[in-house]
């Protein structure tokens, strides 16, 4: 093939041709607020109630920056004879933001689906100490967590929802 | 009394020209370059898409402190900054716009040797970012310096032979003359000489993909590393100026000037038009090219443009002569 001299010339005019007559790909951000898709890494949410205390996002965090206190507490037994039972109580459930890297370790590890991602990412602080969102603040963050992305036409709809599904079949049909 | 205010009015013009014209261009370059990359450029000063971008850089400009380091040479570092503007503004002073309303040719003074005179100050501006860099005391804008000084012999030879050519063909050196002399077949006679010119003329500028001088990669902006403030700024304006020098020289020279419909009334802005377009060209390459290495600046002047311009002069004379 001959080597076509002034073909790169060519090229980069094309380019930056095309570039300009067609619309930036800029996000006008302070004035146009960011369209972000369901579990973009903004802040970590937690749904209080869900949480066991069992200390695997705090284990499992590579920058330890979850901090876990809770107690137990007796729920006496609901039945004559029957056992009394415990249950785990938070006491506190702080997430450090400044040493935090976003890695969705924490999130990934939950058993009981008790922290989720939201879009929300405008927290920045004046200081350092007040990156660190106690229990009732990352509650709050639980109301701007979007619904989960539809699934893809024709997807599995995942094992949770089969189970749940077959049962309900069976008992109506009982 | 009435040929002082002449004298006057046509200096104000001249100097308002030169305090607009490269702010337009800056701007246009803002804008057009951003676009080129799939961004929008400045937004915020000014409100509409960052009209006033160029006065708000100006004001922190203004604000900013002129250092002159220790090592330097005092006085040549700090004349450089207006050894670099001036000669444009001058150049200016020479450049016709054309016919205004049927008022004859607007221009701030017409010379016999109009195209020497451009040429020439043109050559001094670029004296001033060599004085930069050699006065600055700070051994990567000496390497700089080197570098302009480089470049300035080697596209001087391809420029003054292509704009030769182009005196040749009208046989006269006034640009008024040159303008007015201009057909439309010269655009295909001349087209090696416009393109060598052009070329020549980035180089001169240092405009990218000319600008390893500056080379802010690797000799951090060369001879302007040293200065800040107003200073600064003063070497931004002489490369915006050079720019509408450069475009007008071109469009004087090549593309016929004021040459269009309705020449005798509106003259004056084809001529804007058509610089316009020349410096839209000089934005458009530095977005699209990549630097040039030194040895590749200094191959293109010598194997390529010196040739392509000795072969235009001999067309241009088997022109004339036949
Ligand atoms: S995202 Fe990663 S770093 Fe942040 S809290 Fe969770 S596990 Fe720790
Ligand atoms: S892994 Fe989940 S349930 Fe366990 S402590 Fe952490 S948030 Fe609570």
């Amino acid at each position: 093939m001959v080597k076509a001299y002034g073909r790169g010339l060519w090229q980069g005019l094309r380019v930056t041709w095309r570039n300009l007559t067609r619309r930036s790909v800029t996000a006008h951000y302070p004035d146009v607020e960011p369209d972000l898709p369901p579990r973009s890494r903004g802040v970590i949410a937690l749904q209080e109630e869900n949480c066991t205390s069992c200390m695997l996002c705090a284990r499992e965090c590579p920058s330890w920056c979850i901090t876990i206190d809770s107690h137990k507490e007796v729920i006496p037994a609901a039945t004559d004879g029957g056992r009394d039972r415990s249950q785990n109580v938070l006491d506190r459930f702080d997430i450090d933001y400044s040493i935090c890297m976003y890695c969705s370790i924490c999130i990934e590890v939950c058993p009981f689906d008790a922290l989720h991602w939201s879009p929300e990412f405008a927290y920045a602080e004046g200081d350092l100490k007040d990156l660190t969102h106690d229990m009732n603040r990352l509650r709050t963050w639980m109301d701007t967590v979007p619904p989960p992305q539809a699934l893809d036409p024709g997807a599995e709809q995942g094992k949770e929802l089969d189970a749940y599904e077959r049962t309900r079949a069976t008992e109506e049909g009982l | 009394m009435s040929e002082a205010l002449d004298v006057l009015l046509r200096c104000l013009v001249v100097l308002g020209a030169f305090l607009t014209m490269p702010l337009l261009v800056g701007q246009m370059e803002h804008k057009a370059m951003a676009h080129m990359q799939a961004r929008v450029g400045p937004m915020a000063a000014g409100g509409f898409h960052g009209w006033a971008q160029l006065v708000a850089d100006g004001v922190k400009f203004a604000q900013k402190e002129s250092i002159t380091p220790a090592a330097a040479d005092r006085r040549v570092f700090e004349l450089a900054p207006a050894v670099a503007l001036v000669p444009y503004l001058v150049a200016m002073v020479a450049i016709p716009l054309g016919p205004f309303f049927g008022q004859g040719v607007l221009i701030g003074q017409d010379l016999d040797l109009g195209l020497f005179f451009v040429l020439a100050a043109m050559s001094v501006g670029v004296l001033g970012t060599l004085m930069g860099g050699l006065g600055s005391g700070n051994k990567y804008s000496y390497l700089g310096g080197m570098r302009v000084a480089a470049q300035l012999m080697s596209y001087e030879l391809p420029m003054v032979l292509a704009a030769a050519s182009a005196a040749m063909l009208a046989g006269t050196l006034s640009l008024v003359g040159i303008a007015d002399a201009f057909e439309p077949w010269w655009l295909v006679v001349q087209l090696p000489g416009l393109v060598v010119f052009f070329v020549a003329g980035l180089a001169e500028l240092q405009r990218p993909p000319f600008d390893a001088p500056l080379a802010d990669a690797e000799l951090v902006m060369g001879p302007l590393t040293e200065y800040g403030g107003m200073r600064f700024a003063m070497f931004l304006l002489a490369e915006y100026a050079g720019i509408v020098v450069l475009a007008a020289l071109t469009t004087v020279l090549f593309l016929g000037g004021w040459a269009g419909p309705w020449a005798e009334q509106l003259g004056w802005a084809w001529t804007l038009l058509k610089i316009v377009g020349v410096s839209f060209l000089v934005i458009w390459a530095r977005v699209a090219y990549p630097r040039l290495r030194e040895d590749q600046v200094n191959v293109l002047a010598w194997k390529v443009l010196v040739p392509l311009a000795l072969a235009q002069v001999t067309l241009t004379t088997v022109v004339v002569v036949w």
